[in-house]
């Protein structure tokens, strides 16, 4: 341990985290955001009394969670560019990028995941209150977007929100297609430098205050906004 | 969408001489099965006695257990994974950490590979272990404090029997995770079956049957797993108590 050289990290810092952990933070928010909206969308799908349209999304949901998630990454990172060519009738395959690349493989992969979830809290509901929805008068769509997800959003907060901090913890996993996300950039470097231990040791140390923090946070508002029944 | 599909590839010659594609990726499903049992022997070992330390009432040894966890759950997988590979070796006494080094392949990937899933997964076990512990009555402990039995005599013969019956639904899915998550160590150089899918992309340039290929074989090793661990969990299922599984949680 004598050799470690911490002017290695601070020297680095702002190539870290302004490239790197820029990256990984706008990756994460992003994801999430539309992981959780097509999540839901999925949950709904799987509650429906169409069969097909509950088989189609149990059917993607199963698919995308008995495969490795890296897996997943170099499927979309080929899949990606060859649809945005069917799509706009390009000859050839459309270069998206790794950042793209990943936000779309993110999003459709934690959707899954988002979306267990979900189906958990709109069955946690008590069906009077679809049926009471209903007594109102009001359609499908009002009855969920005013009485069943609200509350099903709230009483899945924690746990959406756990999710989210394995989201974040995932989102490293871009390294296998060469992005510059928070790890990706202390690889560069530490391979520039052969400083390994000091990068890896470093990126651990960070990692864990940000996921540890956030779980505290978690932990607190799970407290706070549990509904006494 | 200009895609050239050839599925005969699977039936050629990978360059490496050692047979068809196909069998390539086959031998990866068999690495891929060797990293994540022995990973499972690891992690259920530690994994149950983590967990089953963190319900005792020996205060130190609870916090003790809770840091353990904490720790190896707010570090993703693929820096731990660097962790093992790249900087243990440099911090173990020279000559070890050598000796670590010039391992030759597979073993210098297998081994840190194998460490870092099983201790990974480990906190997963100790937290559904914990868990099921919680969710047996009560009385179970007063009834064992009653006879006269010593706190650990009531795990022995009164706890753990019962926890670790009712723990197998969780441990199924922990399992399948263990299989999927072993195609991280791909990063450190394991040619596992996500590495080889990978790498007969490159030589093949075939890209989407590689990864069809792949994600086929995962689907169908994730049923045999089903299914194993379904019949097991009839053969010691304990009647009356039904495993409940606690809620959905999140989960990777």
């Amino acid at each position: 341990m004598e050799g470690f050289d911490w002017g290695e990290i601070t020297s680095n810092l702002p190539y870290l985290f302004e490239v790197g952990m820029v990256f990984t933070v706008k990756l994460t928010v992003l994801a999430m955001a539309g992981g959780i909206v097509f999540g839901t969308l999925l949950a709904m799908m799987r509650l429906s009394h169409l069969r097909w349209l509950s088989t189609v999304a149990g059917g993607y949901v199963n698919l995308m969670r008995s495969i490795p998630l890296v897996l997943v990454i170099f499927w979309f990172y080929f899949l990606v560019p060859f649809f945005g060519s069917w799509i706009l009738r390009e000859p050839r395959p459309i270069p998206v990028g790794t950042f793209y690349s990943a936000l779309i493989t993110f999003t459709m992969f934690e959707a899954a995941y988002y979306c267990e979830i979900m189906r958990a809290g709109i069955q946690s509901i008590p069906r009077g209150q679809v049926w009471s929805g209903y007594a109102l008068g009001l359609d499908y769509w009002q009855t969920m977007g005013h009485i069943v997800l609200p509350q099903a959003f709230r009483n899945m907060l924690p746990v959406l929100l756990t999710q989210t901090i394995i989201l974040f913890q995932d989102t490293s996993l871009v390294y296998v297609i060469s992005a510059t996300d928070f790890l990706g950039a202390a690889a560069k470097i530490a391979n520039r430098d052969y400083r390994l231990v000091e990068m890896y040791s470093f990126v651990a140390v960070v990692y864990f205050v940000i996921s540890f923090g956030l779980s505290l946070a978690v932990r607190r508002l799970q407290a706070r906004i549990a509904v006494v029944r | 969408m200009y895609y050239h599909w050839n599925w005969g590839i699977l039936f050629a010659q990978e360059p490496g001489g050692s047979g068809t594609y196909l069998y390539y990726l086959l031998v990866g499903l068999g690495w891929t099965l060797a990293t994540a049992l022995a990973a499972w022997v690891i992690a259920l070992a530690i994994g149950a006695a983590v967990g089953t330390l963190r319900t005792t009432s020996h205060r130190w040894v609870v916090r003790l257990g809770d840091g353990y966890v904490e720790l190896f759950r707010n570090v993703p997988l693929l820096v731990q994974m660097f962790l093992w590979y790249f900087v243990v070796p440099e911090l173990l006494p020279e000559a070890i950490g050598d000796w670590i080094k010039q391992m030759p392949p597979p073993w210098g990937s297998y081994v840190p590979a194998v460490l870092c899933l099983g201790l990974y997964t480990s906190v997963r076990i100790a937290e559904q272990t914990k868990a099921a512990i919680q969710s047996l009555p009560r009385g179970q402990r007063a009834a064992g404090t009653a006879m006269g039995l010593t706190q650990w005599q009531t795990y022995r013969h009164v706890i753990l029997p019962q926890a670790f019956r009712i723990i197998l639904p969780p441990l199924t899915s922990e399992f399948m995770n263990i299989i999927k998550n072993s195609s991280v160590a791909l990063t450190i150089g394991l040619m596992e079956l996500t590495g080889r899918a990978k790498s007969m992309q490159e030589f093949s340039f075939q890209v989407f049957e590689s990864f069809a290929a792949a994600t086929v074989i995962y689907m169908l090793t994730n049923l045999v797993v089903v299914l194993a661990m379904r019949w097991l969990e009839g053969k010691v299922r304990v009647p009356g108590l039904i495993a409940e599984p606690g809620g959905v949680q999140a989960a990777h």
